[in-house]
């Protein structure tokens, strides 16, 4: 499903040029739930926007369900992540001036959906994760783990075939966090492909497959399960 | 994306930061407002002026002592000096087959006074015809009576005002006044419509053009005028006045004539080149509004910097980021604009309360002028924020908290 081959991901800072990744090769088959360790400044989060095409490699070959999506246009990569990818941050990323049903519309809205299977779609996401009576609240008058909640809607209303998530619990109280964690895996469950990037032993050590990063290359490849 | 939910995003962001949004829509309709109202205004006065020399008359011409070209003429040791406009210089031109009526203008200042009171008011000398070819109407009495222009008569008809002053509430008719040191009766006064450039007529006395002569002591003319029977009579009507005058002058071209229509199409023109300009002027407002516009979109695409990346990551690709970034500057200027031409047609309206004389309506081209200038200048000046939106790094642009 994702296959990194070679990839590089260089930065010029002042005249140095840094390597954020050094040479990953990297295959994630569909449905796996897979968590990226390592310190501040590994490469981790650099490797996750790639895999989300938010960025680009500076060499390499990336292919996404059998698609070379290395070179893509601009038109093409949103039109990617519009279709198969969601993402979901620590800090959420809701839009505060709009409400949660609009917040959770708005991918469906920049793909030009009809509003009629708009609303309906938005509707069935809010109730399936339990926030239907939440649906006109702005995300100031929302709680931490709602708000997330709201995020995890919006990235899953799309249906993407994968779900990116940066530090998704980093922003919340234990037990939303464990909340947040709990969904993402029934959701993984159901067959989604889960990467999550992450800080806390306790909550890698859950993924069926943990792989940590250090110093823009993949150190170590574990798959285990979960405890 | 669709059109309806391009507008509604934008609009969720123009209504989300208001203060923002009110300063724009304030600088851009502060920008059209005065485009309109000071076109309005130029606009106004150039039909004010052009209507009072329409209101002087229809074909007229107006005669006047002295040659404002020089065509050779005497010698520098002679100089020149023009020859002052007589009565029957005046009379002399009533053979001219073009022209229906002839009026000669004499015009002094002099004390008017009845009773104890007393005033300085300026002094018409003319003839009967004036009030034909000038088209006015009496508002009491009668006007001078059609007699031998040579003779005097100690008659008089009063400008409104003049009438208000010394009268006040009682009747003017048929009372004898004294002007300079001449006792005259009053036959009539005028209505209040006679206001045009030169000589405001609810100030003045009307007198026959004889006796002003004799009160001013002196035989000369201010101006004649001369209505042509048709419009196409009026270059050969002037033609031939300035030839029976020459015959008249010993062969001096000593006079000018002016045509209404020339004096009116100068009016014009000059008017029209004052309207540009003080539109010109205020489109410069327009154009700060437009920078204002730059900048605080600019502000803008920085506070909104996550949510452009979170755009991004959710599938939004440059183009149209782009366009909503353009669409808000485009909506923010057209409310403006409209805003604007609100202000300033009131403005307008109100400025045509203090001051009836002028006609105040916004000249269409003005209001479809400014109303375009403000768009485009709000797209214009929004176009590089948005490109600044549009090439945002999603990955930087999420990174920011």
């Amino acid at each position: 499903m994702i296959r990194l081959t070679g990839a590089y991901r260089d930065y010029t800072m002042g005249t140095q040029t840094v390597h954020a990744l050094n040479g990953v090769d990297l295959e994630v088959a569909q449905g796996e739930y897979l968590a990226i360790t390592g310190p501040s400044g590994s490469g981790k989060s650099t490797l996750l926007h790639i895999i989300g095409l938010l960025d680009r490699l500076s060499q390499g070959g990336y292919e996404l369900d059998g698609q070379d999506v290395t070179h893509l246009t601009d038109d093409k990569l949103a039109r990617v992540r519009r279709e198969t990818i969601g993402f979901v941050f620590q800090f959420f990323h809701l839009v505060p001036r709009l409400s949660a049903a609009a917040n959770v519309e708005l991918p469906l809205t920049l793909a030009g959906m009809v509003v009629a299977e708009r609303r309906e779609r938005v509707s069935a996401a809010l109730e399936s994760f339990s926030l239907a009576d939440r649906a006109d609240h702005r995300p100031d008058q929302l709680s931490g783990g709602q708000r997330q909640r709201v995020a995890i809607a919006r990235a899953m209303v799309t249906k993407p075939a994968i779900l990116l998530a940066d530090e998704p619990t980093g922003n919340l109280d234990r037990n939303a966090g464990s909340e947040v964690v709990h969904i993402l895996e029934e959701l993984n469950r159901d067959g989604l492909t889960l990467l999550m990037v992450t800080h806390d032993p306790e909550l890698s050590a859950r993924a069926r497959r943990q792989i940590r990063v250090i110093d823009g290359a993949i150190a170590k490849d574990h798959r285990g399960g979960p405890r | 994306m669709r059109g309806a939910d391009i507008l509604g995003y934008t609009g969720s962001s123009i209504v989300g930061y208001h203060a923002r949004s009110l300063l724009l829509l304030f600088a851009m309709a502060i920008g059209v407002a005065s485009v309109i109202l000071l076109t309005t205004l130029g606009e106004g006065a150039r039909r004010y002026v052009t209507g009072e020399f329409s209101a002087l008359g229809t074909h007229l011409l107006i005669v006047l002592p002295g040659r404002s070209e020089t065509t050779g003429g005497s010698p520098p040791l002679f100089g020149e000096t023009p020859r002052d406009l007589s009565l029957d210089d005046a009379l002399s031109l009533k053979r001219i087959r073009q022209i229906r009526r002839i009026v000669p203008i004499a015009v002094g200042s002099a004390p008017v006074s009845w009773q104890s009171r007393e005033r300085e008011s300026m002094v018409l000398g003319t003839t009967a015809n004036f009030l034909a070819v000038r088209h006015l109407r009496m508002a009491q009495g009668r006007f001078l009576p059609n007699m031998d222009p040579h003779r005097s008569a100690p008659v008089c008809v009063l400008g409104p005002r003049v009438r208000k002053e010394l009268f006040g509430s009682q009747s003017a008719l048929g009372q004898w006044l004294r002007i300079g040191d001449r006792r005259f009766r009053v036959i009539g006064t005028l209505g209040s419509e006679g206001r045009s450039i030169g000589v405001d007529l609810q100030d003045v006395v009307v007198i026959p053009v004889a006796s002003a002569q004799t009160l001013f002591n002196s035989p000369s003319l201010f101006r004649i005028l001369a209505e042509a029977r048709t419009a196409a009579d009026i270059p050969a009507a002037k033609a031939a006045i300035s030839r029976a005058i020459r015959d008249r002058h010993e062969g001096e071209d000593d006079v000018t004539v002016i045509t209404q229509d020339a004096v009116i199409a100068t009016f014009d023109r000059i008017f029209n080149a004052l309207t540009f300009t003080v539109g010109g002027i205020a489109a410069i407002s327009l154009a700060v509004a437009g920078i204002l516009i730059m900048n605080v979109m600019l502000v803008a695409v920085s506070q909104r910097t996550a949510e452009i990346g979170l755009l991004k990551a959710l599938g939004a690709t440059e183009y149209r980021i782009l366009l909503l970034f353009l669409t808000e500057a485009g909506l923010l200027s057209l409310a403006g604009a409209a805003i604007g031409l609100g202000l300033g047609t009131g403005a307008a309206w109100v400025v045509g309360q203090i001051y009836p004389a002028l006609p105040m309506t916004p000249p269409s081209w003005a209001v479809f002028a400014a109303v375009g200038t403000a768009l485009s200048v709000g797209l214009v000046f929004g176009v590089l924020p948005a490109r600044r939106a549009a090439a945002l790094d999603p990955v930087a642009a999420l990174a920011r908290r």
